[in-house]
């Protein structure tokens, strides 16, 4: 409430330029920065005002809840369409086929998840399988409360499916195990990550692979590998302007050109400096030495989309549930 | 014909109405309508959903984890704080300001702070934890690191609350029953502790209300696994990130009721050793 209060405050305070307020998950921070800097010079040529992006950041979930209760986003950058969805259900904000409003499923760049590993990976570990060894203790959130811990159990779902021919017993006694060797569920992402990096805690932790990079960047590539996996899921980040409330603010036109921006090529390359996978070939072409090849499989393929995969595995009594339902 | 109901209670003291309008107006903004809304969010859900979500085995396991660590942590805060409020009452030493300022702390840190500290402190490499786990204590990701956590939250509640108590007790007594010839351990069950009892029941209430509702420190220092270490607080924030608004706000108003109920309790409770105090002297 009082981050509301904050918002309000400081979208009113300044008058004159055009302002455009784009909430976010929490990864992306550096990300937008970016992109906000550099569209703003693309605005002013093309239209000739001002522009002033605010950000917002913090666990995709509750980011969704507080446009839900009232917050006034004109563009919503979320971790997965799910939540995207909720906004589209409950508060009507946008509508029900939003995810057609822009090219790839409105997903502009794409992530996946990697492992991150201690320096020398003393554990071995190449591959999902290496997960649910006994003795190796992994770092991931807890699914029901963050977007990205949900990629990285789709992920290991995935795989099992893949490696046990689409036995959906099998995959669910492999992620059963995978999660016996988590010591600790943080509620989100930069939890984990202190979790893993500060306290020291695990021998590997799932990661969205832009923040996975950025930890090399930030804590040094003599602590910590990057360890890609040979098949992960293929995390779609979707984007959409929050359609009523910008009509409200008037700023319909700029929020589209803004998420139009990530598709060219100039937000293609900001985006790849920033660890996502460009869709553009030519962006990924140039960026291919830094992205590991991977077989990448979608949630719609394997799982029928979020809301089929939301209700049987991370609702209440669903799948992940019994992971740790007494006597297991 | 019965008196008719007699609501305001005869007092010398003038400014009833005033001083009670702006009690009733303070209580309603501050804490009744905020607690009716939640109230009101969980009447969405019907009767058999509201029991299926406050009965199933995490929420039960939770509850349990919230309630048992949250009493031991008040009574650990009860034990612990009347140490310290006995210390800086009784003993003169060099740097007593400092120690006063520092019981303080907890209040002011936020808590997520004070959680980190913790959990850095006691897992494995830490420096409190290099030496516990090796003895086989796990303290970090358990039970019993929960109720460190909160403890630390606790402490200076009842040392606030019982601090003032001791100063103003007369010392004379305690020296009249020796005299007497009383030992010193019946000086402190029979003088000294009926004295700050109402104190330390007031101190043990606030801790263990404190320690209920905790969550910046415990997240971090528990480990949040489902039905071993997940706080009801945390069960909460989880529905919640689930839009499950209705599941969440049916777990806080089991919360807020047994919690009520158990105040209340504390509180009457105090209020009966207070009277049975009145009338010994």
């Amino acid at each position: 409430m009082r981050f509301l209060i904050f918002c309000f405050a400081s979208l009113t305070l300044v008058a004159g330029p055009v302002k455009l307020l784009n909430v976010s998950y929490d990864p992306t921070r550096e990300l937008y920065q970016d992109v906000n800097r550099e569209f703003a010079k693309v605005w002013k040529a093309k239209s000739g005002n001002d522009l002033q992006v605010s950000q917002s950041h913090g666990g995709s979930g509750k980011q969704a809840r507080s446009v839900i209760d009232g917050l006034q986003a004109d563009i919503v950058t979320l971790a997965l369409a799910y939540d995207i969805d909720v906004i589209a259900e409950k508060a009507k904000l946008l509508p029900a086929d939003w995810q057609k409003r822009f090219p790839n499923n409105s997903t502009p760049y794409t992530s996946t998840i990697v492992f991150l590993v201690r320096k020398g990976n003393p554990k071995h570990l190449k591959d999902w399988e290496g997960l649910v060894k006994p003795g190796v203790a992994v770092i991931t959130p807890n699914p029901k409360s963050s977007g990205g811990a949900r990629w990285s159990y789709l992920a290991a779902w995935g795989f099992a499916l893949k490696k046990y021919g689409n036995d959906e017993k099998k995959a669910q006694e492999f992620v059963t195990k995978l999660y016996k060797n988590v010591p600790v569920l943080d509620s989100g992402a930069r939890g984990s990550t202190t979790t893993f990096v500060q306290r020291g805690i695990g021998d590997v932790l799932l990661s969205w692979e832009n923040e996975a990079f950025l930890a090399l960047d930030e804590l040094g590539k003599d602590k910590f590998e990057v360890v890609t996996p040979t098949i992960s899921i293929l995390a779609e980040p979707p984007v959409a302007v929050v359609e009523k409330i910008a009509a409200k603010h008037g700023t319909s036109e700029v929020a589209k050109a803004y998420l139009d921006f990530l598709y060219t090529e100039q937000g293609q390359e900001i985006g790849a400096k920033h660890y996502y996978r460009p869709r553009l070939d030519k962006v990924a072409a140039k960026y291919s030495a830094k992205f590991q090849k991977v077989q990448f499989f979608t949630v719609d393929e394997v799982f029928g989309g979020w809301k089929k995969a939301q209700k049987r595995h991370f609702d209440d009594g669903g799948v992940f549930d019994q992971i740790y339902a007494p006597g297991r | 014909m019965v008196t008719s109901f007699q609501f305001k209670r005869p007092s010398i003291l003038p400014g009833f109405w005033p001083a009670f309008s702006y009690t009733t107006l303070y209580l309603s903004l501050i804490v009744l309508i905020p607690l009716s809304a939640v109230f009101l969010k969980s009447v969405s859900m019907s009767w058999a959903h509201f029991w299926t979500t406050v009965t199933s085995p995490a929420v039960v396991a939770a509850y349990r984890l919230s309630f048992g660590a949250s009493l031991v942590a008040g009574l650990m805060s009860v034990v612990a704080g009347f140490l310290i409020a006995w210390v800086l009452v009784r003993y003169d030493f060099y740097g007593k300001a400092v120690v006063d300022a520092l019981v303080d702390l907890p209040f002011a840190l936020p808590t997520a702070v004070a959680g980190i500290a913790l959990t850095s402190l006691y897992t494995e490499k830490g420096v409190l934890g290099a030496m516990l786990v090796p003895l086989g204590i796990k303290v970090a990701f358990t039970p019993l690191g929960i109720i460190i956590a909160l403890t630390f939250i606790g402490i200076p509640f009842v040392v606030r609350t019982v601090q003032p108590v001791l100063a103003d007790s007369d010392q004379e007594l305690e020296d009249a029953a020796a005299n007497l010839g009383a030992t010193r351990w019946q000086i402190f069950t029979r003088v000294i502790f009926p004295i700050v009892r109402p104190s330390l029941l007031t101190g043990f209430a606030l801790a263990f209300a404190r320690a209920l509702g905790e969550y910046g420190s415990v997240i971090f220092m528990s480990g949040n696994m489902p039905m071993k270490t997940e706080i009801a607080p945390l069960l909460i924030v989880t529905k919640l990130e689930q839009y499950d608004y209705a599941g969440a706000t049916a777990i806080a108003v089991v919360m807020l009721t047994a919690s009520f109920v158990m105040l209340l309790g504390i509180n009457t409770l105090q209020r009966y050793t207070r009277r049975f105090m009145e009338n010994a002297q």
